[in-house]
């Protein structure tokens, strides 16, 4: 039995494609979803957007994001079906389940530690609004480059 | 003895000790402080779909903007090179531009 995790699926549709090519594929996925027992939690479509590169004869494509929680089998369903399929040009899937957990926790542990912190120092936890130094985009020193150590 | 080694960069100038004041306020003034981005904004997520984010850290010739450059942390130079490979693959970020 394999492990239930989280996926971030992204694809990009040839620009030629339309609206109901774009469904379809989408109605596609969830059906695989169903059928290994997956859900879709999120879809989110960016619309037409331009390559950073040519992709073979395409200059411009759909991106379309899926938030999927399943199985690796699962995914590996979908890899094979996206792969297989002419609209889509590109196609990736990230886990991220494990890297949600990370950042939630050192977000917590930081505002715990921050909280603590100022208590210790008779302040009252949370930040107050006007509180510490107001800094302006102006100072902002930190990003130049410096001539010797550029190459 | 007192006063001595207190900043920095006047400490380390390049400069011979002592007569050299104006040498040594101008290279403070040169060298830029250099602090990770990330950890200075407590930014802990760097994500691949966020090409705003990832767009400082690579130049227009595309390729990833070395750490001795943006003072970027180990820790997150590491997530921002996932980052920037990820979205190149999906033609967020080019892996080249002539």
């Amino acid at each position: 039995m394999s492990q239930i995790r989280q996926y971030e699926l992204i694809y990009i549709v040839a620009s030629d494609a339309t609206e109901q090519q774009i469904a379809d594929l989408h109605t596609q996925v969830a059906e695989i979803t169903g059928r290994y027992s997956g859900t879709i939690d999120k879809t989110e479509n960016w619309g037409r957007r331009k390559l950073a590169y040519e992709i073979g004869p395409h200059k411009e494509g759909t991106y379309v994001l899926e938030v999927i929680t399943g199985t690796g089998e699962l995914m590996k369903e979908i890899d094979r079906r996206l792969r297989v399929s002419d609209q889509v040009i590109r196609h990736l899937t990230v886990r991220v389940d494990e890297e949600h957990r990370i950042i939630e926790r050192t977000r917590t542990l930081r505002k715990e530690d921050s909280q603590r912190r100022r208590v210790a120092r008779g302040l009252p936890p949370e930040r107050q609004p006007g509180e510490g130094p107001q800094r302006t985009d102006d100072d902002d020193d930190r990003f130049g480059v410096d001539a010797d150590d550029a190459i | 003895m007192r006063g001595e080694g207190r900043g920095r960069s006047s400490s380390e100038g390049r400069g011979g000790r002592g007569g050299d004041k104006k040498d040594d306020k101008k290279r403070t003034l040169f060298r830029r402080r250099k602090v990770c981005k990330f950890c200075a904004d407590k930014i802990d997520d760097i994500n691949y779909k966020d090409v705003k984010l990832l767009g400082p850290f690579v130049p227009e010739r595309g390729k990833i903007l070395p750490r001795r450059i943006s003072g970027t942390c180990a820790t997150h130079q590491r997530k921002l090179q996932t980052a920037i490979k990820r979205a190149r693959q999906l033609a967020l970020i080019p892996y080249v531009t002539e």
